[in-house]
This record gives structure tokens, sequence and C-alpha cells, in this order.
């Protein structure tokens, strides 16, 4: 309903569609030069090395993923990008992103534990290595627990 | 910062993130290699996972299930692509039915993971993940794996203050 309002049926972005027409380097262009709203398609047509045909073709593409949409400005029509269905785009990768720097993060708290747990956090240090000398080059007494301990060789097959 | 790049190509599907560790490859590799280490951070806190099957060597299948907060379990599955320890990684993940056989109707991700010492006692992680199509990138973050980012941020200080080896 909220949307409905902003947006056609026909302008509401499809994610499908919108990552497919924003799969190609001209189209991308065009959405980017169409957010100042004030070009036609004679003008954009202008900017590449292609027929009137094929940029009128990709805007065609761009329109039905409702990345576009073309307005009348008394007798002109110019293209203009639509702004939210980009963000959708985006926003998708943003989440994905999200995800992996929250894994990441952990990843870093994780091989914090081990090796040198020390450092600047410690504080709290009841760590069995004891003496919080760190820095240590000598990866510290043999707590150190690398290839050979492999945990977990579940060999069932 | 960990993350050091991002980079996010919408025409791709594809999304590589580069991350910087003070560890050493073989110690970065056992965050995957070693079952109980992975799912100390595969999932969010609100969704921990349990890997019940698990060996980085190549054509080998991993099950794993992630916990929800009403004991709602999310099952998934790696298939092993390249394992080169310690530099070397690459996997499909998709998820799966309850039975551990994967659900063909839900999309796959292929990630890769490099990693390289690069001085300094630290290591460059390189993980690139890629969709099969804008549907399964849309699939794939409607299945609630965004659910708990949020406080996912607010747990790592948690974690970090209390050394819980």
């Amino acid at each position: 309903m909220l949307t409905a309002t902003t947006l056609s049926p026909g302008t509401w972005p499809d994610p499908d569609r919108v990552f497919a027409a924003l799969a190609d380097t001209t189209r991308r262009d065009i959405v980017w030069r169409a957010m100042t709203g004030d070009e036609g398609v004679v003008e954009l047509s202008a900017h590449y090395p292609m027929s009137f045909a094929a940029v009128q073709k990709h805007i065609a593409v761009l329109e039905r993923a409702g990345l576009v949409t073309k307005e009348r400005i008394g007798r002109r029509k110019v293209v203009r990008s639509n702004v939210e269905a980009i963000r959708m785009a985006q926003r998708m990768l943003d989440r994905y992103e999200q995800l992996w720097r929250d894994r990441i993060d952990r990843m870093a708290v994780l091989l914090e534990e081990p090796i040198d747990a020390g450092s600047q956090t410690a504080a709290g240090s009841q760590t069995a290595a004891g003496s919080q000398t760190a820095a240590g080059s000598q990866t510290a007494a043999g707590s150190q627990p690398t290839g050979v301990d492999q945990p977990h060789k579940e060999t069932d097959r | 910062m960990t993350v050091t790049a991002v980079d996010k190509d919408i025409d791709q599907l594809t999304m590589r993130m580069t991350a910087e560790f003070a560890a050493t490859p073989e110690r970065v590799w056992r965050l995957w290699a070693d079952p109980r280490q992975l799912e100390r951070w595969w999932g969010p806190p609100a969704w921990p996972a349990t890997f019940t099957e698990h060996e980085l060597t190549p054509g080998a299948h991993s099950a794993y299930h992630m916990t929800g907060p009403n004991g709602d379990e999310a099952h998934g599955w790696w298939e092993i692509v390249v394992a080169e320890p310690p530099q070397s990684l690459a996997f499909r993940d998709g998820f799966a039915n309850a039975d551990g056989t994967p659900d063909p109707k839900m999309p796959t991700t292929e990630a890769t993971v490099t990693i390289e010492a690069i001085g300094d006692g630290k290591t460059r992680m390189v993980m690139s993940s890629r969709f099969p199509s804008r549907e399964a990138m849309q699939q794939v973050l409607d299945m609630g794996m965004e659910e708990g980012l949020r406080e996912a941020i607010g747990q790592i200080d948690g974690i970090l203050a209390q050394d819980p080896v």
C-alpha cells in the first residue's frame, strides 16, 4: 500500500529483472546518467558508440526492470532512473556483505584465543600460560596446537 | 580493522572480501578445517552452527545445521571442490532437508578462499562468493540469514571479554 502510492505497478522492481538489466555495462552507464533525468533517448544515445536503436533497446530493458522511467517534460521525453529499484539491488549485496563481515569478526576473535591471548585485551588473564610477557616471539610453551592436533578426523565412509 | 577491502559486483553477483589477521596461514586454515572452530564463527550468535560431518578434502561433503532461538533447525551442506592447506579452498554451500539431503529447490553459492602470509606474522584471506542468479541471492538472503546480524555485532564484544576457551 505504501509503495503503491509512490510506484505504479509497472515500475515496481522485480529482483530478477533488476539484476539482469544491470548485468550490462552500457545499461549501468545509462542508469547512472539518467540519475539527473534531463536527457532524452536521443541525447543519451549520443554517448555510446552504437546505433540509436540499440540504445533504445537497452533503455527498454531498463524500463521493464523498473530501473528507469520515461517522463514527458514539455515537448520532450526524458529518461529518469528509479532510485528505489537501484537501492534495492544494492541493499541485497549490502546484507550479504554484513553477513560476511560478522563472520570475519568472529574469526578474528577466535584467532586471538590460543596463541597470544595477551596483547591488548587480556585484563582478566586466567589463561594457563601464566606470565603475560606475551610479546615473546617464541610461541610460549608447547601450548600451541598446530598441525599435529587435527581434531576430529571423522573418517567414516 | 580486520576487513580491509570489499568488492561487490552486482553484475557478476559476486562479493569479494579481503581480511587481514594477526595469525599464520596455518592458524587461519584451521578456522575452516576444524569443525569445532568453524561452528563458532559460521552461524550468527542467534543461529549457532553444528557441523556433524566436515573434512576438507576435494569431493567431501560437510553437513551442518544452525539452531535458531526457538529450536528451529536450518540444515545445510558443503561440497568441497578444492582444498590445498593452508592456502586454497573452494566449496559449494547449499541448503538441506532435515535429514541432511541437499534440497535441490534451494540455491547454492560458490565460495573460494585464498589464504597467504603477508609478513609481520600476518595473513591475508580473500573470500569470494558467487550466487548462481539474482533469485538465488534473494532467496539466500530471505532465509533469515541476516537475522541476528545486529545482535551478532554486539555479541562479539561479549566473546572478546569472556575468553570462552
